[in-house]
């Protein structure tokens, strides 16, 4: 990539996208991303509206004009039915966590207060571990995550971002 | 009527107007095979997969049309590979073609299995492995129409054995469904007219022409813009032909083994108009430089070329034929503002332009002054092929070309094997035509084999081989940049070439001093069948050539 652009600060972007629900879909795109050496912070796909479409949602960091040449690039391949770049403070972000955290009798109950500030709900309960569900912002799950920290993280799994534009 | 899968390829290829295949087949893609026994359709049995999609590649690019190329599964599929990669970097259109191990046997590495779809996907526009045999109909349909629209490139079609045996009801005529696919075509009127304007300004300005004048066939069009507007042109290793050699307007070839005056031009111009080119780095090295200093812009049919190399100051995404179009139907502005620069330019292509042929007796042959004797013995409609190394750039760079698309050589891709099956696919296009296969000793070595293919298919192929006993272009790399420590690039036990010539049933001749070259050319020229012309060239002699050479005495 050249770097004659006036614009190259690093950021996140996301992207929408629609897609055929073709077998070997995903590797096309992720063996884009992985070859032309773009980087990817996260990918989420699911079903959609439209039955046979899959809509996926894609983080990428990077300048103007690597997510530029990553629209363009995913364009190119012809299961990609359509690209929207979603503007960051005008779209809906979720993403959902699951973290398995370390509690004894002592730390449980301050762990339960954790967990009702940020309204995450306890999914599941034993003597040694506390498990937290959680879905909102991702800035909201790094808050969470911090706060947990201290109580000794077992497993944290995250969906990735999963996002739409406000209508 | 009921159909097998099978039949209903070749039911598709009949009905895409395909005449000519080149392939090699085997057990994964003996239904397909068979049914081909009952059709018209010529097929090319190459030695080597990689043949088959170099050829089908020459063919479609002697031909303007789609080449088709077959193999079978797992080693016959991964043996094409190279030649798909070829094909892609150049936009030639392909539809290749694969067996596959059954269905019920994909994911167990059964016997011959390769996950065919999944190597080839950084190399194909798209692929398809197909689960149903009713669906081949629309497949192919979409196939040949992909391959060939937009930018154009290879598509692959894997077929599993078995589907090709399934029989379904009717060969219905389907229409790609392809809604993620819109290519663009009509150029944005704004944009024209931002061109337009800086146009009228510009002083000095260039275009640099790409494989996309070619693979549109607008050179006709691009000649009659440049000549009116007053604008030089200078071409890409893939867009050379796209002006006559001696036009004045056509300052030759870009990059770093281009010729003096198409890089001045590049370095010195205030507006740059890229024209179906991709700047990849061997044209440009400093590209971002060069959009500094002059105003760019980029009009290609692939949205993701424009920025990628260079970022232009205006992109003109469109069919580089519809452009062109629509520029013949405006006003011409006076091009008094830029007789400094075509004074200039013209001076330096009369300056640089190489110009001391040699004929006397010598030691060896001068490899400028044979491509030089051989175009113009050779005549304007003859097509040649190249392999990649020194032979490339002396031809790329000596070769008096005359005809856009008579060019044909592995610009992106740089794949020594590739000039001889490319030659094979040419030749089969335009059996009328003369077609020079312009070759190295170690890259002829790299497709040697399909000398079989030229025998089997008695074409009449003239081969010119330019033997320095040396990877030639390592060997300069090497003098040039590793203090002359030569690491593996001497051919020294090279074979005899008139030997293996004979085994072929190729006609031979053998020289080594410029004063044979004339008439050692018209015997090649005039031969009846395939013949090789070999031709002796010092291991030291450079590409890069002194200025001494260059100047008009
Ligand atoms: C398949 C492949 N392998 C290696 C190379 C690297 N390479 C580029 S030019 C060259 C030497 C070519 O030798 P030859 O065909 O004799 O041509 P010459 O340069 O001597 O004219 C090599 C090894 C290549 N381009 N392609
Ligand atoms: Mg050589």
């Amino acid at each position: 990539m050249n770097d004659n652009n006036a614009n190259s600060k690093q950021e996140s972007h996301v992207l929408s996208v629609l897609v055929n629900d073709h077998p070997g879909l995903l590797y096309k795109v992720s063996g884009l991303f992985s070859r032309r050496g773009f980087n990817i912070e996260s990918l989420t796909v699911g079903p959609c509206e439209i039955p046979e479409r899959s809509r996926m949602t894609i983080v990428v960091s990077g300048d103007e004009a690597t997510v530029d040449q990553v629209m363009r690039q995913l364009d190119k391949l012809i299961d990609v039915v359509e690209i929207e770049r979603l503007p960051r403070d005008y779209d809906v972000e979720r993403e959902l966590i699951l973290a398995k955290v370390g509690c004894t009798s002592q730390t449980r109950a301050e762990l339960l207060q954790i967990a009702e500030i940020f309204r995450a709900s306890i999914i599941d309960v034993s003597h040694t571990a506390l498990t937290l569900e959680l879905t909102g912002q991702q800035d909201k799950l790094t808050a969470f995550v911090n706060m947990l920290e201290p109580f000794g993280i077992i497993r944290i799994v995250r969906t990735g971002l999963i996002a739409l534009e406000r209508s | 009527m009921n159909i097998t899968g099978a039949q209903a390829m070749t039911e598709a290829l009949r009905r895409h107007g395909v005449e000519t295949v080149f392939g090699y087949p085997g057990a994964a893609i003996c239904p397909f095979y068979d049914s081909l026994l009952d059709s018209d359709i010529h097929h090319v049995l190459v030695r080597n997969e990689q043949g088959a999609a170099h050829a089908a590649n020459g063919y479609a690019r002697a031909g303007k049309r789609t080449g088709v190329c077959i193999a079978t599964s797992g080693p016959g599929a991964t043996n094409l590979i190279t030649g798909i990669a070829t094909a892609y970097m150049d936009s030639v259109p392909l539809v290749v073609i694969t067996g596959q191990v059954s269905r019920d046997l994909i994911g167990s590495d059964s016997f011959q299995e390769a996950d065919t779809t999944g190597a080839t996907t950084p190399f194909t526009k798209h692929n398809y492995l197909v689960s149903r045999a009713v669906d081949l109909p629309r497949i192919f349909a979409e196939a040949f129409y992909l391959a060939a629209s937009g930018r154009p490139g290879p598509v692959l079609i894997d077929v599993p054995v078995d589907v090709q045996t399934d029989v379904f009801d009717n060969y219905e005529p389907a229409q790609p469904e392809l809604p993620g696919y819109n290519p663009p075509s009509d150029p944005d009127r704004e944009q024209l007219e931002g061109m337009l304007s800086l146009l009228s300004g510009a002083k000095a300005p260039i275009i640099c022409a790409g494989g996309g004048i070619i693979s549109s066939n607008s050179s006709k069009l691009l000649r009659t813009i440049a000549e009116n507007w007053h604008i030089p042109v200078v071409t890409t290793m893939m867009g050379i032909g796209v002006l006559p050699w001696d036009h004045e307007l056509n300052l030759g070839t870009l990059g770093s083994h281009g010729v003096y005056a198409a890089n001045y031009a590049l370095h010195h111009a205030d507006l740059i108009i890229l024209m179906g080119a991709r700047v990849g780095n061997r044209a440009m090295g400093s590209a971002s430089e060069i959009a500094n200093r002059a105003a760019v812009v980029h009009i290609d049919i692939d949205p993701a070329e424009i920025g990628k190399n260079i970022k232009p100051h205006l992109p003109i995404q469109a069919d580089i034929r519809l452009v062109l179009e629509e520029m013949s139907k405006e006003t011409v502005p006076s091009h008094d503002v830029r007789r400094d620069w075509l004074q200039t330019c013209s001076d330096l292509k009369a300056k640089h332009d190489f110009k001391s042929f040699k004929y006397e007796n010598s030691e060896t042959i001068d490899p400028p002054s044979l491509l030089h004797k051989l175009g113009q013995m050779a005549g304007p409609e003859a097509i040649i092929t190249t392999e990649v190394g020194q032979n490339q750039i002396w031809a790329a760079n000596h070769y008096p070309l005359v005809k856009a698309g008579a060019f044909i050589t592995s610009g992106g891709m740089g794949t020594m094997g590739f000039g001889l099956p490319a030659s094979v696919g040419a030749q089969s296009a335009k059996p009328d035509s003369t077609v020079i296969a312009i070759s190295g000793d170690g890259s002829l070595q790299m497709s040697l084999q399909e000398l079989g293919t030229i025998k089997q298919e008695k074409l009449p192929i003239k081969l010119v081989l330019l033997n320095n006993s040396r990877l030639g272009m390592v060997h300069e790399i090497q003098s040039l940049k590793y203090q002359k420590r030569y690491s593996q690039v001497f051919l020294e036990e090279n074979p005899d070439f008139g030997l293996i010539a004979g085994a072929y049933g190729f006609g031979y001749e053998k020289i080594n001093s410029n004063d044979q070259i004339e008439h050692a050319v018209r015997r090649l020229l005039s031969s009846d069948g395939p013949s090789l012309l070999e031709c002796i060239v010092d291991p030291h002699e450079p590409t890069l050539y002194h200025a001494s050479r260059r100047k008009s005495q």
